[in-house]
This record gives C-alpha cells, structure tokens and sequence, in this order.
C-alpha cells in the first residue's frame, strides 16, 4: 500500500472540500483498501465519509429514497424494499459476502470498479489503468467478460447487482459537490468504455453521491432479480437480470428489464421490453422476446455462452416474477 | 495395543490451543530487531532482466536494502535432492538475470515494516529483453517428452507399460470407449499463506518455518548456504493447511535466509495470496486419453491409458496419473503412457492425491461411459471387473474391500431406486442425476523414528521430525503412545514440527499414520520391554520374568494379560531401580512385506447432483463415501479428512481452475476472489463411511491412511452424476453452467 494521508470528514461538505483538495471519498472501503493493497489505486489522500448522514430508506407514495451510505445489509433487510421493491433486496442479496454487505455502502456499491482480473493484477498493464496499453483480456482470458458496450479497448464487465436493478427501475442519483448539487439517471452516470476506458463515469472527482431515488410504480412490486453463477455464493454474475411487470387483465402494461454481468456497463434491455409491453403475458410472449436479447451482442470465443444464457436467464426470470404477478 | 483410546473419537490435543489463537504459526513468532521482506516478481515468463531501477524503492522510508542478482551474494547451491524433488535443478534466485517464468523472484525489499517493504518493493522498475514463451498446454501437446526418470531400469514412473496385446484385444472388442479428458491446473490454497522467518546467528541459521517436512528444508537450506545440516534449525509446529504445497522448500525460504543474511537481522518473509500462485507448486494440467474395450457381458477386455502433464522448463515434475488404470479392475490387457510436457511456467509439485486423483477421473468416467454403452448399472461392472489380485505386479492385495465399499454405499445412498436412463429422474425444473466412482490410493510407508521418555511420575514425551497439517497428526500419536505405553492420553505429550527431533518422512502421501504412527508404536513397546527386562530378574516385582506378549498396560501400570491384579505401577518400578526416566528411540522402515503384496486403500463414492434443465447451474445435492482404509486410528478426525477430500473433490469437478495468460504467463485468477473453491451454500449432505478392515500386513499399526483417499473419486462421481442428469459427457473440468446449456 502506497502512503496517503487520512482524514475524518464530520459533514458533505467536508467531505467535498476534501475531496476538492485531491481526497478519495471512502465509505465501507470494501473495493478501495482491495485497490490500494494492490497497488491498483494509489490515491494520495482519503476522506472518511462515514459518519456524514445519509444512511436513511425512505418510502413515500412517490417512491424509494436510500441514501448513500446505507450499508447493503440494511437496505437488504428492509422490510419495505422486501415488499414493494423485491429486486433490489435480492439483487444485494446475491452480492459479495455477509460480511461485506455489513461494510459496503449503497454508494460505492455503484461506483465498485470492474472485477476483470487483468485490471486487478499489479503485474499487468491495461488501458483501465495505463490508457493505451491495450486490453490483455480480448486475446486472453475473458470468459467473465462482458458482451455488450464493449470496445476494442476494454471489455471489463461491470460488477455491481445492485446497478442492475436500479437501472432497470430507472432510478436517479442525487450527487453534491463543489458546483452545487444535481440529479441524473442513474443510467446516465456510467460511460461505456469507448476509447477512455479509464473513464467509467460522469462524476466529478468531489461530487458525493448523496442518494438514490427510485421512482414508484405499479410494477415494483413485482420485480424479480435472479443470477446465474459459478459458485452459489460470494461470486459476480455470469449473467444476472432484473425484471420489475406490471400486468393488469393478463396484458403486460410495463416492464423493466436489465441484465447484469454482460455489459460494460449495467445493461437495460429496451427493445425486449418494447417486445413485451401490450402482449399477453405467456410464455409466448416471453419466448418471442427474449429471442430479441442477443441483439447487439459482440462476444468473443471464451463468453459467447453469455448470449444463450442471456436468453434463459431472462425466461427464467419472467417465469419466476409470474408468481408474483 | 491395549484398549483405551486408538479408534475413539478423541478430540485434538491442540483444538483450544487452535481455536484460542495460541498456536504460533511460521509468521507469528516475534523476535527482537525483526526486519520485513517482500518479494518482487517478473512480469514476463520468459528473457532477461535488463535494467532494475530499485533506486526510489532503496530511497522510500523505512528501507534497510533491495537485494536483486545485481548485489546478491552468490550461493553455493550444492547439490540436494530430496526423494520428492524432481529431476531437473530447482530455482537458483537471484543468482543470475534469466526469468523462467512470469512471477518469479527477481528482486526482495528489506524494510523496518511491512508496509514499508510493501511500497518500496512497488517503486522497483524492471526491464526485460522478453522471449515468446511456450504456454499454450493444449496446443503444445505434441511436444510432450518422456521424463528422464522413466529412463532408468524398472523406474516408479514408466514411461510405458503394457501387459497383454491391448491393441489387439481393442479390435476384437464387442464394445469399445475412446475419449479424451482435460483437467486444469489447480492450486492448493491452504489458508495460511507460506511464510518463513529466518535468523542467523554466526554460520547457524535458524527457520521458522510452514512445513511438512523440517528435515528437508534443513537439508536443502544448509546445500543452498552450504552449511553442515548441523548448522541448521527448522522449526515448524503448526501449519495451517497445506495439502502438499510445503512438501518442498521453495524459493522464499532461500530469499528470507538470504535477505537476513544480507542484512544482517532476523526476517520475516510472508508470500501474498497472489505470490503462492507463481511461486509455489501445483497440481498439473493434464490432457488424458482412455481406450477400453469390453465384451458384450461387460468383461473388460483392453484398458489403454495415455496421460500428458504440464511441467516447468527447468524441473520435471512427474506423478502417478495412469497407474491406477494397470490395477483398480481385472484386466488382461493394459498399456499405460506417461509423458510430460515442458512450458515456460514454475514446477508443479504434488497436490492432495497427486496423479492418482487426476488419472481416477478419467478411468472412472470412461468407466461410466462403458456402462451406458453396455446397458449396464456402472455398479455392477465394476463388481464383474474385481480383480482377485493385483494383475499389474500379480501380488495379492494385503487387502481389498472394494466390495463392500460398492455394497454399503449403495445401500447408504439408495443406488437400488435409480433410472438408468439419462434425464430420467427429475424434481421440478432440476434434472436429477446419480453417479458413482472408485477411489483408490496406494498406501505409503516411509523411514520414521520416534523417541519416548517416559519419566517416574508416569508422564511421557514422545517426538518426532512429523507435521501436522490438519489431519491431527498431535491427536493420533498422543492415542498411540497413550494406549501402547498405557498411561493417559493427558500423560502423554507429542512435539512434531523441528529438525533437531528425530527423523520423519515427509507429511503427505498419508503415510505419516502409517509410518511415525508405527516408529510411536515400536519406540512405546521397546520401552515397555526394557522396563520388563529391568524386572526380569527383580526378586520385589510380581512382573519378574514376564514377557512382552503376555503383558498389558493401563493407567500407568504394567500387569499380566491373563490375571490384572498381578501388576505394578512404573512410578513403582522406576522408584525402585533408580530412574527419572527411561529414553527410547526407535526406527519404522518398509519391510519386506512391500514387495508380497500390493498395498493399497479403497473406497466408493455416490453423488447426487441437480443440475438446473434451462440454465445448467449444478448443485451437488449429496454425497455418501463409504472407505476401506485399515485401522481408524481416531474417527472423529478421519471422518473430518474424508468430509475435507469431498469438498475438495466437488472443488476440482466444478470450480478449479488457475488459468493462465497465454500470452504473458502471468496467472489470471491469483486470489480467492477469482479461483473459486465452494462455499458452505455449494455443499450438499456428505455422509462418510468406514468399512472395517483389518490389514495384518501393511504396517505395524494396520493403518492406510485417508487424506489422499478421499479426495480421490469424488470427482468423476460427480462428472458421471452430471451426465445421469444431463445427458451430457462434460470430459473436461471444471464442470460448469456454460458447458451444460
């Protein structure tokens, strides 16, 4: 680990003078002190931002709000995120471990960087950490990797679950920074890849992400995450989905639908959702839909398996969120 | 042996010591002036180090030296070879500029703190004049050589075996099973990682060490400085887990002494989860081929076994893939080939059932597939097959219960009720599938000594060169001494873990039951003769002139068989005739019985998996092994062992995998988040069995031991469970969704 220095912030806007000043924001520290023994993130100084406020759930008639330093545990364990926003307590559910969900935070669960083991590796360079160094992954090991917004520079799988779901119910980040505050999608905020891979989202380096809202609806209710991986606990996805109906006289009137551990970034699926709005929902309906969910797929030998299985996962949820339409 | 605690479930002597944190592992031990080393490692597999700039590293704070080839001292290197190294010559570090692999050694950094070391050791640069390596273990198949020690006359690794006219018995076949199986290169893992502190005083070098084996690291360590053996102490009383990877010295033991030496300080060096994937051993790759023909009425005619492994470039490692091919089922017609292939990579060493766990998954799944090809309950071929005796050496087993492994695990797991034919058994959307396999290990028997003093108040120290990786070596010997002896097992203490104890072989293999289990044995009754001899001729003891045989002992005293009230005590004895302790040393070597007959351990798995019909995720449901092994010494912790072989075992058929960058060499998946082995949600019910077995022949103790046994098996039960439920013969591990939609 390389020196920095540390510092407790006691409020935002510490935090963001801090942060100002060239201080890394660390809450959980679940992903950072992993980078930094690594030698991967060699920040110089680091501001605690654990004792800010915003570690409350609130639901409103209007929607979810979390704020961003609630730890994964609590929001998991929500009863009211159980009952009327399912995904997103299964989706972290299916994350990390027990006692990482107890450390990391909501916000940096968004803003976890990618677990593609290139990047991860000291020994090798990568244009995630040395632009222009090429990306060892596409002729190399990738079967993890993503097949969606990747670029001839970077085919890093996103990690996080918790993204997947909130992408697909459209949820919006409140960020606060030097520049005052602003709200965006939280689809807005990752960048794909592209030719700046090391660029992985919008945020200025002193914006804090203060919370999320998530908007109400008819469909959150009946909402589903599922994920498909190599060991049944403690492992990223090899294809996850997140699926949030709302079927009113056996017609689909909405659906939201992102996968998970395909893209370069939290991919939301709108085509197979446009596929879907208006039919009946069967398994027809699901059938000629996800049909539709390879489309724009660019993968290599090692993760063409992904499509596929893109494919049944996406069934497989529709089937499993039926029983609770 | 005496009645008392051999074969009861004693609980580890060293369980509180353990789980209170007061067992001092390698790096826990707290010298004065103790500096701290990080390794830093090559970034290409194969060239030469052309420029290293360690001058910010030699500049950063805390920073005592950074030792590279350009200012390391030159070592003797003498010539050392234990019976586990491999033909080849080990790693020279840093004695010269070449790389041979990407991960290895080329510079360590001294610091005041291990943080210090760590930060400085990431300002080291180097440069290098990089080869293309040879990496790809698939594409270079065809340059497999044959190892230089199946050249000698009759060599423990033949490069080739054959009895019969295989080729010919496969043309003549009813039915024939051709297939070709792959497994990965997997790492042992163990959880403590490997560690070293080293400090010299004068030309004596003294190594805290994580070891199986002390007497080697001080033999090598003292070739490498070029030291008498005398000058060296290792000291190494618990290791956490191991699994084979200690069963060498590797370089970081040689860097620790190097680095105190150059600084003149004790250090500690610890390697990094990501530094034992480079430069610690593992369980090679391998490429297999297996050719069995069989008659219509499931008789095998012809067993064809070709195996391929993965080596470095500068050693061959060689292990026991095909042999079990040449013995598990009756065969007339055999042949075996066994070749390596050296890649710019660092050498495999032996892993938990070395060989023998990888060449068993290939037999048993063609063995499956030869029951499905034969219509037939891959139960019942194997019991058409049982051989009468071992037909590759044709000696008869000291003893074999297969059999009854086959009877009672079918009856245990329910064999009777399965649908032989593929997808046919179902629950909900999981297919269901059975599979079963052999296990098999041979039983190892290796030069141990034991020393026992037995003190006047009734007390004994027993010692031995031995480790205890986890199996509970400290338990086992304590029930051996206390009940040959007779005294309490809480009279007895058993130290393991330093050069200066007498002689043991290496802890892997599971020989150590067998073979300082039975030097505990031999030194606990030679004592009890010279104490008899002492009475022989004592007017006072009602023992005078009693022999050994007619004798028991328990509680502390010595009484005849047949009439117990006709005793005394030793407190009694030794007052007597003056003695504050009795001092026995006593030898276990491999008799003559290894060459009459064919000693080997047994068993049979049963697996059940799930295997999810759309999206191909595998869940192994449950798991009943029922082991044939000799004497239990102490059930508890052999049942803990043959639970740990078949998590293991569903490790290897579904998640491990250390996968290398083809083009740079460096190891993709170098930590625990990335090479996955299963968590407590991937384990279903496993129920292990013993069957009684008494062996007579294999050892004084009637031990085989069980760590290898019972990861073997487990495997192919599982891949041949996946094909039940599937219909899909996965022949290349790790088993995963994306083979099976």
């Amino acid at each position: 680990m390389n020196p920095f220095q540390f510092q407790r912030a006691q409020d935002d806007r510490g935090a963001i003078e801090a942060a100002a000043d060239g201080a890394r924001f660390l809450a959980g520290g679940t992903t950072l002190i992993d980078l930094m023994h690594e030698h991967i993130e060699q920040p110089k100084a680091l501001v605690d931002i654990n004792r800010l406020a915003g570690r409350d759930i609130q639901i409103t008639a209007r929607g979810l709000t979390i704020g961003s330093l609630a730890r994964m545990s609590d929001v998991a364990a929500n009863r009211e995120i159980c009952a009327f926003y399912p995904v997103i307590s299964e989706s972290l559910l299916a994350s990390a471990s027990p006692q990482i969900r107890n450390m990391a935070s909501i916000g940096g669960n968004l803003l976890q960087r990618t677990r593609c083991t290139y990047f991860r590796d000291p020994g090798v360079s990568c244009n995630k950490k040395q632009p222009g160094s090429g990306c060892p992954s596409r002729t190399g090991a990738h079967r993890t990797n993503a097949i969606f917004g990747v670029s001839e520079n970077c085919i890093a799988t996103h990690a996080s679950d918790l993204a997947v779901a909130l992408v697909a119910l459209d949820a919006t980040v409140c960020v606060r920074g030097s520049a005052g505050e602003r709200n965006f999608p939280l689809a807005e905020m990752y960048r794909l890849p592209g030719g700046t891979p090391h660029v992985e989202h919008i945020l200025q380096a002193d914006e804090l992400i203060v919370g999320i809202d998530v908007p109400a609806g008819p469909h959150t209710a009946h909402s589903h995450y599922l994920k498909v991986r190599d060991r049944a606990s403690y492992e990223f996805a090899l294809v996850s989905a997140a699926i949030a109906l709302h079927v009113e006289s056996g017609i689909i009137r909405a659906v939201r639908l992102a996968a998970g551990g395909v893209g370069t970034v939290p991919w939301r699926l709108r085509h197979v959702e446009q596929t879907l709005v208006g039919q009946q929902f069967d398994e027809h309906a699901w059938r000629d839909a996800v049909a539709r969910a390879g489309e724009g797929a660019q993968p290599l030998t090692q993760n063409a398996f992904k499509v596929e299985l893109l494919k049944r996962v996406l069934f497989r949820a529709l089937e499993e969120v039926a029983d609770r339409v | 042996m005496s009645q008392g605690s051999v074969g009861k479930p004693m609980d580890r002597v060293d369980g509180m010591l353990k789980v209170t944190g007061r067992a001092k592992y390698a790096a826990e031990h707290v010298l004065p002036n103790l500096a701290h080393a990080v390794i830093v490692t090559s970034t290409v597999a194969k060239g030469q180090v052309i420029l290293l700039d360690a001058n910010a590293a030699r500049c950063a704070a805390g920073v005592i030296a950074v030792i590279s080839h350009l200012n390391a001292p030159k070592l003797p290197y003498r010539e050392h070879k234990s019976p586990l190294d491999p033909a080849g010559e080990r790693l020279h570090v840093l004695q010269d500029d070449a790389v041979l692999f990407n991960g290895q050694p080329i510079a360590i950094v001294v610091a005041e703190t291990l943080d210090q070391a760590e930060y400085a050791a990431s300002l080291v640069r180097a440069e290098y004049a990089s080869k293309t390596p040879s990496l790809d273990f698939v594409g270079a198949l065809g340059h497999a050589v044959m190892p230089d020690v199946s050249r000698v006359p009759n060599s423990p690794f033949p490069a080739s075996t054959c009895r019969g006219d295989p080729e010919l018995a496969l043309a003549k076949a009813d039915v024939k099973i051709d297939a070709e199986y792959l497994i990965p290169r997997q790492q042992h893992n163990p959880i403590e990682p490997h560690a070293t502190i080293a400090q010299w005083e004068g030309d004596q070098l003294t190594l805290w060490d994580k070891t199986q084996w002390v007497v080697n690291v001080r033999n090598e360590l003292a070739a490498i400085f070029g030291l008498s053996p005398d000058n060296v102490h290792v000291i190494s009383p618990f290791v956490g887990g191991a699994f084979g990877t200690t069963l060498r010295a590797w370089s970081h033991v040689t860097l620790s002494a190097l680095a105190a030496k150059y600084v003149g300080r004790p250090v500690k060096l610890v390697l990094t989860r990501r530094q034992m994937y480079s430069q610690t051993g593992y369980r090679p790759e391998t490429w297999q081929r297996v050719t069995i023909g069989a008659s219509y009425n499931g008789r095998l005619s012809a067993i064809v076994h070709r195996a391929v492994a993965e080596t470095s470039n500068y050693e061959q490692y060689v292990d026991r893939v095909v042999d079990s091919s040449r013995f598990l089922h009756s065969c007339p017609n055999v042949a075996t080939h066994y070749a390596i292939l050296p890649l710019d990579v660092h050498t495999p060493v032996y892993m938990r059932a070395p060989g023998t766990a990888s060449g068993i998954f290939a037999l048993e799944c063609a063995m499956d597939e030869l029951a499905y090809e034969l219509q037939m309950d891959p139960v019942a071929l194997r019991l058409l097959n049982e051989p009468a005796r071992d037909e590759s050496v044709n000696l008869p087993f000291s003893s074999r219960s297969t059999r009854e492994c086959y009877r009672l695990g079918s009856e245990h797991f329910g064999w009777a009720a399965r649908k032989p034919e593929p997808r046919s058994m179902r629950d909900g959307r999981w297919l269901i599938g059975w599979g079963m396999a052999t296990s098999v290990y041979h039983t190892i028997c290796g030069r141990a000594e034991a020393r026992v003093r037995l003190f006047a108040d009734g007390h004994a120290e027993v010692e031995s060169a031995a480790s205890d990786m986890g199996p509970g070596t400290y338990t086992s010997m304590t029930q051996v001494a206390s009940d040959t002896l007779g005294i309490r097992p809480e009279c007895v203490r058993f130290s393991l873990g330093d050069s200066t104890f007498p002689y043991a072989s290496p802890h892997g293999g599971s020989l150590t039951m067998a073979s300082v289990g039975s030097a505990v044995y031999r030194a606990c009754m030679t004592a009890r003769a010279k104490i008899l001899a002492l009475l022989h001729a004592d007017a006072r003891s009602p023992l005078r002139g009693a022999s050994l045989d007619i004798i028991d002992a328990t509680d502390g005293r010595l009484f005849l068989r047949a009439n117990q009230s006709c005793g005394e005590r030793y407190q009694e004895i030794f007052e007597r005739h003056g003695l504050d302790v009795l001092e026995v040393t006593e030898m276990m070597q491999p008799g003559d019985e290894q060459h009459q007959y064919s000693m080997k351990a047994f068993g049979a798995l049963f697996a059940e998996v799930g295997v999810d019909r759309d999206l191909g995720i595998i869940q192994v449901r449950r798991m009943v092994g029922v082991y044939a092994a000799g004497r239990i010494v102490n059930p508890k912790m052999a049942r803990s062992q043959l639970i740990s072989g078949m998590v293991g075992g569903i490790g290897m058929a579904l998640m491990e995998h250390t996968i290398t960058d083809r083009q740079s060499g460096c190891i993709v998946n170098a930590d625990l988040a990335n090479y996955l082995v299963p968590v407590n949600a991937d384990i279903g019910a496993l129920e292990p069995f013993f069957v009684e077995e008494s062996d007579p022949h294999v050892n004084p103790l009637g031990v085989k031991g069980v760590g290898e046994l019972a990861l073997v098996g487990v495997a192919p039960a599982i891949a041949n469970a996946i094909f039940h439920a599937t219909g899909k013969r996965i022949r290349e591990f790790p088993i995963t969704a994306d083979k099976l939609i």
